[in-house]
Formats: structure tokens, sequence, C-alpha cells
């Protein structure tokens, strides 16, 4: 019956994804808004956008080829797959055999190419800006992902996202000075990849500064919603990595039955509650940076994922 | 493996953080920040003490833990962030160039201490080594801060966080004499001072703390 249990987790958890995502978007915008004393729009708001934009037709641009049409669902498909594989609130789901750190690195990194041939293909220069920008940024952010996967590989022995959460929430590993760094590096890239505050800025639409947005400017309508659920998804995955990689307690054990399933969702919540809660702080202390500081802000974050890993290796005696 | 030592892990985690700090630092262009990062450098280096003493039970290392959370966290900070305030807001940030540059000879100097840590302590624990590493680490990357950095409080700052990092690696080997400490400190303290009266007088001759404005003036000929 192992399997009926991880199929039912499995379906419950991309529920979950599909439901919070645009949900956390809203609490995020919501906690910035109260921070700064504005009252801020309602926590359902991004879902009331989303369920308006799926009803209206995209009008697409004249010059506009088939990957304007096609490059929408291939993002937000990658990326629910990725939702799909970081745990929630269990271990041990249908798709927990491949739920590996690499395929979830590659499964985001499609998206993000589906996101910067969509900002390419209307021509219009703005969106050319955009994705020449997220591939800079990207050249710096995902070797500094794949590195931080190599240290939880020396450490556990495994890149499967499963094994490496269960593996540190059974404390046998302990605190690891490592594992500061490549948190650190990780929370950097994670911000780089969501378009947050430092690197970008999630609620402006100037010109000179904007990375994510200006890709999106010709995308309207319903494929416009898909955009924006594949964001708050892509969200909602680095938040529930970092919460998994670093923050693995009260998450239900596989073949654990529905009680241990409502502990672990409110583990879930709580965790996933305190990130955006710090990301909002975060945000509303600090100033964006000038888009040509980003490679070093990222180059910064690359540094100290090469540093966990040489750091690693000397602790494990392997050098 | 089995490392589930509570008093190593502690300890290596305190070093690690300073560490991290040394690299803030070695990427931050603002004086006002650095002197932030120091004062906190300075309260981490302090709780590292605090743990080494308890857990050494070795009542002296209080007096050391004392020492750099006054000197370091509080007392020198506060000096430096006097004299920011009295240079104008333009010269309160380092034009931002070879920021990379320096992060990749930070980390090379990391790796270096490794190399050169390793080798020499292959008797000790896996742990200990890595916190003598991280020691040695915070020691270079503060000596690179000052070889890197043209303003003078800059160099300062690098010179405080060398400072921090041979604290640490004395505080992490057990029996390390209270003189050799207390003296230490007071010639921290005295370089600080003699540092920042030297600033200042940097700052009434030329307007301005970019050391490389004495470069003319070395008599060197031209």
């Amino acid at each position: 019956m192992a399997w009926l249990g991880g199929l039912v987790t499995q379906l419950l958890h991309v529920a979950l994804m599909l439901f919070a995502a645009p949900l956390l978007v809203g609490v995020l915008r919501w906690l910035k808004a109260r921070l700064m004393g504005r009252r801020g729009p309602h926590p359902m708001q991004p879902w009331r956008d989303l369920l308006k934009l799926l009803r209206k037709r995209p009008v697409l641009a004249e010059s506009a080829s088939i990957v304007s049409r096609v490059a929408p669902y291939l993002a937000l498909g990658a990326t629910l797959l990725a939702a799909g594989l970081v745990p929630s609130f269990a271990f041990g789901m249908a798709l927990a055999p491949v739920a590996d750190l690499l395929l979830i690195g590659g499964l985001l990194a499609l998206s993000r190419v589906a996101l910067a041939l969509n900002g390419h293909d209307a021509g219009t220069p703005f969106g050319g800006l955009g994705a020449g920008r997220e591939m800079t940024f990207a050249v710096f952010a995902e070797p500094a992902l794949l590195v931080c996967v190599m240290v939880f590989a020396v450490l556990i022995g495994t890149t499967n996202l499963n094994a490496i959460g269960h593996g540190l929430s059974d404390g046998q590993i302990g605190v690891r000075v490592s594992l500061l760094f490549a948190a650190v590096a990780l929370v950097a890239v994670a911000l780089a990849e969501n378009a947050r505050v430092p690197v970008d800025n999630p609620a402006t639409h100037l010109e000179l500064t904007m990375v994510h947005e200006a890709m999106l400017l010709e995308a309207s309508g319903r494929h416009l919603a898909l955009w924006e659920l594949q964001a708050a998804l892509k969200m909602l995955v680095w938040l529930g990595l970092l919460a998994t990689l670093f923050l693995p307690f009260g998450v239900a054990a596989p073949g654990s039955g529905p009680f241990s399933w409502a502990v672990g969702l409110l583990a879930w919540f709580l965790k996933i509650g305190l990130l955006a809660l710090a990301l909002a702080v975060f945000e509303s202390a600090i100033a964006k940076m000038r888009v040509f500081r980003v490679p070093e802000f990222l180059g910064g974050a690359l540094m100290l994922a090469l540093l966990a890993a040489a750091l690693i290796f000397v602790s494990t005696g392997l050098a | 493996m089995g490392f589930g030592d509570l008093s190593y892990d502690v300890a290596h985690l305190l070093g690690g953080a300073m560490l991290l700090i040394s690299f803030v630092l070695l990427y931050q262009r603002r004086i006002f920040a650095l002197v932030n990062a120091l004062a906190l450098q300075g309260g981490f280096l302090a709780l590292a003490a605090l743990w080494q003493a308890y857990v050494q039970a070795a009542p002296q290392l209080y007096v050391t833990a004392a020492i750099a959370l006054i000197a370091k966290g509080i007392l020198i900070p506060i000096y430096l962030r006097r004299m920011v305030t009295q240079l104008p807001p333009a010269r309160r940030a380092e034009p931002a160039s070879g920021i990379g540059a320096s992060m990749i000879a930070g980390f090379l100097l990391v790796g270096l201490s490794i190399l050169v840590v390793l080798p020499a302590t292959s008797g000790a624990r896996a742990l200990a080594r890595e916190d003598l590493a991280i020691a040695l680490s915070i020691v270079l990357l503060g000596l690179l801060m000052m070889v890197t950095r043209r303003s003078a409080l800059a160099q300062i700052a690098g010179l405080m966080t060398l400072e921090n990092g041979l604290v640490l690696g004395a505080v992490g080997v057990a029996g390390m004499p209270l003189v050799v400490e207390l003296s230490t400190a007071g010639l921290v303290l005295v370089i600080a001072v003699i540092a920042g009266i030297f600033a200042r007088v940097l700052h009434e001759r030329f307007e301005s703390l970019d050391t490389s404005v004495l470069d003319p003036h070395r008599g060197e000929g031209s």
C-alpha cells in the first residue's frame, strides 16, 4: 500500500502547490505593504487577477511566432514538474525516486530558456534586453546552484532531495560551516532567480531596471496568466527547496498516515510563512542594486558555494 | 561519520560566521556598513571565546571574551563611526572596482590556508583542522583587505579583522596564556588609535582618506 500513500501525497502536494503559489505572492505583497505602512491588497488578489486573465484571449504581436504560443505552456509545465518534485509536507511521494536536485535545476533552467525565448520572440527591444540580462545572471546563478548540490552530494552521498532532507533531519550530520555557506549562496541565487529586490524589483515597470517584467511585456490574457502562475510556482519551489534543505523538520516520513501529513502540513505553512516574512523584511530594508553590480553579487554567491565545497572536502577527510 | 559533537559544532559555526563576515568586509564598499560588519565580527569573536571558555573550563578566556566584546564589538566601531560621520557623504563609499578580483583572491587565500594547515596538523581531528584553517583564512583576508583597499578607514578595518582571526585561532587551541592575550589586545587598541590619528591627519592635510594621495610624496624622486 506504500505506492497508494505516495500517489495520494503526490496529488495532494501538487494541488497544494497550485493553490498556494499565487497565495504566496499575495501574502508577500501584503506583508511588504504592511511593513511599509500601507494597507496593501488582499492576499487573494493574485488569484483574482489570475482567474480574470485566464478568461481573456491573448493578443499576440504581428511579428510573434509559434514560440510565443508554446513558451508559456512549456515554462509552466517544467516549473510545475519541479514543484511536484520538491517535498512539502511528506517525504516519499510518488515522484520521490526521481526528485533529484540536478533534475530540479534542469527543469528551472528549461523554464528560464522558454522565458528568454519569449522575451526575444516579438522582437521588441525591451524583451531582448530583459532576456539578455536574465541569461547574464544565469551564468553565475546556475553554477552556484550546482556547486551547492555538490556540497550536499559529498555530505549525504546522494543528490536525491528526499534522501538529503531525511539525512539532515535525523541529526547525524550536525552543524557544518559548509552548510552555512551553501545556505547563504542558495539564498542569493534564489533572490536572483525569482527577480526579488537586490537583483530586480517585482513591483516596478521602469524600463531601465526591470528584468523579469521586460520579458513579459508582450504577453497578455491567458498567456500572461500562465507566466504569472509560473513565476509564483518558481518562487514556491525555491522557498520549498530552502525549507527542505535547511529546515527539514516536521516533514512526514515515507509511508506515514494522514495525521503525520497534517503535522507536516502545519510545519510547512510555518516554514514557508517564516521564509516569506524574512523575505518581506529583507526587501523592505534594502535597495535594489545597479544591474552592473548583480554579476558581482552572484559571483560572490558562486565563491561562497565553492568555498563550501572546499571546506566540505576538508572536513570529510577526502582532501 | 559521526560528527555529533556539540562543542565542536558550535565553535565551528561561530568561526564560519566570522569567515563569512570577512567576505562581507571584502565585498562591502560603504564605510558605514563596513564598520557595522566589523562590530558584528567582534561580537562573534566574543561569542566564540565565551564558548571556548565554557568548553575548556578556562576562566581566563572569559576575560578574552570580555575584551573582544568591549574593544572590538563596541569601542573601536564607535570610534570609527565617529570618524566616518565627519566625512562628507560622497566620501563614505569607495568606488566599486575590483570586487570580483578581490573575491577571487580571497577564495584562493582560503584555499591556500587549507593547503597550509592540513599537512601541518595531520594528527588532529578533522574539525579542529578546519577551525585552524578558518582562523588562518580570516588573518589572510584581513591582510588582503589592507592591501587592496585605498581608503584609510577600510585599511584600519582590515587590520582589525586580521587581529580577530589571530585571537580566534588562539582561543581555539587550549592553553593560551592570559599575558599574551592581554598584550595583544592592548597592542590592537593602541594601533587602532594611532591609525585613527593618522587617518585624521591625512584627512586634514589632503581633504581625502585615499592613501594613494601619499604616493607622490614618497621622496623617491621622479
